[in-house]
C-alpha cells in the first residue's frame, strides 16, 4: 500500500515555473488547469503527449507555442502508444530523469484511445496517462463521448420528444484501468486539487504505467459560469456523482468518503446541459449512484 | 524566469527559408497576448490577502504570479477573467472590475 | 566481423539489415507476410545482437505512433506491416511525413480485402502513395536488405527527413529463400552514421512538435515536405554511390533499365514481377526482337525524368501492375503517362497491363502476350487485366 510516510503535497512546496502558459483554452477551463498542475508538478523533464482535443488545439498554434517543456501533439487514437515511443526512444538513447505524460480528453481516452491506452498498461511501459475528463467532446463543439453521463445534453445527445440527453453512463474507466492490474491510477477532481497534486507526486515515483483521471468541468460545455469550476468540480465529489480513489499494488482505496452526500438535484440544476431532467430522470440518476456506493464499498472494501 | 515573456520581435516567416524543419518550434514561444478576452478584470486587495496562494493554484492560465516581496501580481496580458480566483478567495480580497466598453 | 553468405528469405534479409542499421526502437503487430520479419528482430533482440527496444504494440496505428513518438527524441526507428494494417495505419503515414519523422518501414505488398486475401498485390502501398513517404520496390532479398541500408541514409539525411517505406512483394520476395550476402556489421557501421535531427524534443532547447499551422503557414509546411522529397532523388544517387565503393553492389537510382537504349517496345513494371520478365526479354532479343525493360525501383519520388529517357525512343509502352484505381487505371500507369504527356516529346503508345492482383500468377506466356500486345497497332483496350 501507499506509504502512510508520503509526504503531504503542500502548495508552497509547488513550483513557481508555469510550463502551460498563454494558452488559448476557453476562460475558467478546467482541464488546462489539470494540464498546468500536473506540469507543476512533474516539472521540466518531461515529455508531454497530447493528442488531437482542447489541450492540443489551444497550446500549439505556430508561432504560439504554450508548452515550456517538450511536447508533441500525438495522433487521436495514438496518446498511449506514442508515449510509449517516446519512452522507449529516450530510454534507449540512455537519457535519464524524464517523465512521459500523455494529456487526453474524455473520447481521447475512453473511446478511441482505449486500445493503445490498453496496450502501454499491459506492457507496463513507465509512463504517466492524464485524462481530463470534461465529459464530452468538447474542442469540436460538445459531442457526446464514452465519459458523458447519462442525462447529458450534448449536442449529439439533444433533448427532444424522445430523448432526454445521453442515454449512456459514463465508462468506468478508473475501473477498466485497475482491471489490466495497472501499476497506479487514480482518480481526481479539479475541485480537490491537494488530493490531484498528491496523486501526481506518487505517480512520478511509480515504476511502470500510471492514470489519472480528472474530472475537469467545462463552462462553455456544461452551462455554468466561468469562475465556478471549482465549486462544480467539487460538488461532482460531494454529491457523490464523482469519487476520488487510488488503485495501488491491486488494492483499491477511497480517498474521500462522505458521510453524507450532497443533493444530487442541486448539482444538476446548477448546470444548464441538465436543467431539461424531469422528476424521474434524477432519481434513476439518484439510484445509480445509491448503486454505485453499495457496490463500491462492498467489492473495494473501503 | 517563471513564465515565458512574448518574442516581440518575432518576425512571422516569409521565405521558404524561415520556416522551422519539420513541426518543431521552441516551447514556450509567445507572440500574441490573451488580454482582449476579458470583461471582468481581477484586481488583489493586498491588505486582505492572506497570501494562502489559492488563487494562485486555481488558475487555469497560471497568470498570477508570486513577486519576490512575497505578494502576488497579477499578468493582465494574460488573464481571460474567468473570475475563479476571485470566487474561490477565501478572504475575498480579488474584486472583479469591469474593463468598461 | 566480415560479410557473410547465407540462405535466406526476403523478409530475414530485411531483418539483417535492419540489424545492421542499429534502430532504437521497434515497434510492430504481427500480420502475413511480414510475421518473420518482426521474429527474427524479437529473436534479434533477445540475444542481444541487436540491442533496441522492441514494443509489442497493440495495433499497427499503435505501432507506427510509437515509432513516431521515439523518432520525436530523436530515436533511429523502425516497424513493418502489411495490406490491411497498413491501412489502419494510413493517418499516421502522413503524421510521420508532415511531422519529418524518418522513420523506416518494410511493407509486405499484399492484396486488400474484400475478397480476402494474403498474397501479394501492390494495391495496399499504390492506394497511399500521396502521403508524403518515400516508397522504394525491392525486386529480391539482396536488394531488400541492401534497401533497408539504403533507407536509413535516406531518410535520415538533413536535407530529405522523410519516412521511407520499403515495399517487398508478398511471400514472392518475403518467403523466398535466396543466396543473400550480409554485410559485416563494422562496414555497415562505416556506411550509416548515427542519426542525428535538431528536429526532436530536447530537455537542453525544449521543443514544441507536431503543431498547429493555420492557413497562413500550412501550405509552406507542404511544400517544404515536397521540396524534401525532390531532394531525396539527389541523395538516392548519392547513398547509392557510398554503398557500390564499400560493398561493391551497384544500384541504379529511381529506375532500372534493360535495353532501353535500343528498345522498341518496353515494359515497365516494379518489384519481383522484374525478375519474370527478365529471362522472356533475353529470349526475344536473342530471336532478335528489340524488347527491354524499365524497372521502377522509386515510385516517390517518381523518376520523372528518368522514364522520359528510358521511354524516348520506343514506340510503344505497356506498364504491367499490380494494381488498379478502379474506374480509372493502374496508379503506375497514370504516373508514368504524365512523365511523357509533360515531357516533350514523341509519345509512344501506352498500354496498361494490370495483373498479378491477390497473387494471380504472371507467367512467361504473358509476358511474351503483352510484348505482342504492344507490336501490335491495334489500339485495343487501354487497360487489359491479365
Amino acid at each position: 500500500m501507499r506509504n502512510q510516510a508520503e509526504k503531504k503535497t503542500s502548495i508552497r512546496d509547488l513550483s513557481d515555473r508555469e510550463l502551460f502558459y498563454g494558452h488559448k483554452a476557453c476562460p475558467g477551463c478546467g482541464g488546462s488547469l489539470a494540464l498546468r498542475l500536473a506540469l507543476k508538478v512533474l516539472g521540466e523533464r518531461s515529455y508531454a503527449v497530447v493528442p488531437a482535443g482542447c489541450m492540443s488545439a489551444v497550446g500549439f498554434i505556430f508561432p504560439q507555442m504554450a508548452f515550456g517543456c517538450n511536447a508533441i501533439i500525438s495522433t487521436f487514437a495514438g496518446t498511449a502508444s506514442m508515449l510509449s515511443g517516446v519512452a522507449a526512444g529516450a530510454r534507449a538513447l540512455g537519457i535519464k530523469d524524464f517523465h512521459a505524460v500523455g494529456f487526453a480528453g474524455d473520447g481521447g481516452t475512453a473511446d478511441i484511445g482505449i486500445q493503445a491506452l490498453s496496450g502501454a498498461i499491459d506492457r507496463h511501459d513507465k509512463i504517466i496517462y492524464i485524462c481530463y475528463d470534461n465529459e464530452a467532446y468538447m474542442n469540436t463543439g460538445v459531442q457526446k463521448s464514452g465519459l458523458t453521463p447519462i442525462g447529458a445534453r450534448t449536442t449529439t445527445s439533444p433533448v427532444g420528444q424522445r430523448l432526454r440527453g445521453s442515454v449512456n453512463r459514463k465508462k468506468p474507466m478508473f475501473e477498466i484501468v485497475a482491471a489490466h492490474g495497472i501499476d497506479y491510477a487514480a482518480t481526481a477532481s479539479v475541485g480537490y486539487p491537494l488530493d490531484y497534486l498528491r496523486k501526481l507526486e506518487h505517480a512520478r515515483h511509480v515504476e511502470g504505467t500510471s492514470y489519472i483521471h480528472v474530472f475537469s468541468p467545462c463552462p462553455v460545455g456544461w452551462g455554468y459560469e466561468t469562475a465556478d469550476t471549482i465549486a462544480v468540480a467539487k460538488n461532482a465529489v460531494d454529491c457523490g456523482l464523482w469519487y476520488l480513489a487510488e488503485f495501488s499494488e491491486g488494492r483499491f482505496a477511497l480517498n474521500h468518503n462522505p458521510a453524507e452526500l450532497t443533493s444530487v438535484r442541486d448539482y444538476l440544476m446548477g448546470q444548464s446541459r441538465f436543467r431539461h431532467l424531469q422528476e424521474e430522470d434524477i432519481n434513476a440518476i439518484l439510484a445509480q449512484r445509491e448503486a454505485f456506493w453499495t457496490r463500491i464499498h462492498r467489492e473495494w472494501r473501503v | 524566469m517563471n513564465f515565458p515573456e512574448r518574442n516581440r520581435s518575432f518576425k512571422p516567416p516569409k521565405e521558404l527559408k524561415d520556416y522551422p524543419v519539420g513541426t518543431a518550434f521552441p516551447a514556450g514561444h509567445l507572440v500574441d497576448t490573451n488580454a482582449a478576452w476579458r470583461s471582468l478584470r481581477p484586481v488583489i486587495d493586498a491588505i486582505k490577502c492572506s497570501n494562502c496562494l489559492i488563487c494562485w493554484l486555481l488558475c487555469p492560465d497560471g497568470v498570477i504570479h508570486r513577486n519576490s516581496e512575497g505578494g502576488l501580481e497579477i499578468d493582465y496580458d494574460f488573464c481571460k477573467g474567468c473570475g475563479i480566483c476571485s470566487k474561490e478567495c477565501r478572504q475575498k480580497a480579488i474584486r472583479m472590475e469591469s474593463e468598461g466598453e | 566481423m566480415v560479410e557473410k553468405r547465407a540462405f535466406i528469405s526476403g523478409n530475414e534479409a530485411v531483418a539483417a539489415g535492419v540489424c545492421l542499421a542499429r534502430p532504437h526502437v521497434i515497434a510492430a503487430y504481427p500480420i502475413t507476410p511480414q510475421t518473420t520479419v518482426i521474429e527474427r528482430l524479437a529473436e534479434m533482440v533477445e540475444d542481444e545482437s541487436l540491442r533496441a527496444e522492441y514494443l509489442h504494440v497493440e495495433s499497427e496505428h499503435s505501432a507506427l505512433s510509437a515509432c513516431i513518438g521515439a523518432s520525436a527524441v530523436g530515436a533511429r526507428t523502425f516497424t513493418a506491416t502489411s495490406s490491411q494494417g497498413l491501412l489502419y495505419m494510413a493517418e499516421c503515414l502522413h503524421y510521420a511525413s508532415g511531422g519529418r519523422f524518418p522513420v523506416v518501414m518494410m511493407n509486405a505488398n499484399r492484396s486488400v480485402a474484400l475478397p480476402w486475401n494474403i498474397y501479394g498485390d501492390q494495391r495496399d502501398s499504390l492506394s497511399l502513395l500521396d502521403c508524403g513517404w518515400i516508397q522504394a520496390y525491392a525486386e529480391d532479398a539482396q536488394e531488400s536488405l541492401d534497401m533497408i541500408l539504403h533507407a536509413y541514409a535516406i531518410a535520415e539525411h538533413p536535407d530529405v527527413l522523410t519516412p521511407m517505406m520499403i515495399n517487398l512483394d508478398g511471400f514472392v520476395i518475403t518467403h523466398t529463400y535466396e543466396l543473400v550476402t550480409i554485410p559485416a556489421q563494422s562496414d555497415a557501421d562505416l556506411f550509416l552514421a548515427p542519426f542525428q535531427t535538431s528536429n526532436k524534443m530536447d530537455f537542453d532547447s525544449p521543443m514544441s512538435l507536431g503543431f498547429t499551422a493555420g492557413p497562413a503557414y500550412n501550405q509552406a509546411f507542404k511544400q517544404l515536405q515536397h521540396l524534401a522529397m525532390l531532394s531525396a532523388s539527389r541523395v538516392i544517387r548519392e547513398v547509392e554511390e557510398k554503398f557500390g565503393q564499400l560493398f561493391k553492389r551497384n544500384y541504379s537510382g529511381l529506375l532500372e533499365t534493360l535495353y532501353c537504349d535500343d528498345a522498341e517496345y518496353i515494359i515497365v513494371t516494379l518489384g519481383s514481377v522484374a525478375g519474370t520478365l527478365r529471362p522472356v526479354i533475353e529470349r526475344l532479343r536473342a530471336l532478335g526482337e528489340r524488347v527491354g525493360l524499365v524497372r521502377i525501383r522509386y515510385m516517390r519520388p517518381f523518376p520523372l525524368e528518368e522514364i522520359r529517357k528510358a521511354l524516348a525512343g520506343a514506340k510503344a509502352v505497356g506498364v504491367l501492375e499490380k494494381d488498379i484505381s478502379f474506374g480509372f487505371e493502374g496508379t503506375v500507369y497514370t504516373n508514368v503517362n504524365s512523365a511523357l504527356m509533360s515531357a516533350n516529346l514523341m509519345r509512344p503508345r501506352l498500354r496498361n497491363f494490370i495483373g498479378g492482383l491477390g497473387g494471380k500468377n504472371i507467367s512467361a506466356q504473358d509476358v511474351e502476350m503483352m510484348f505482342s500486345r504492344l507490336k501490335s497497332s491495334d489500339e485495343g483496350e487501354r487497360v487489359e487485366f491479365i
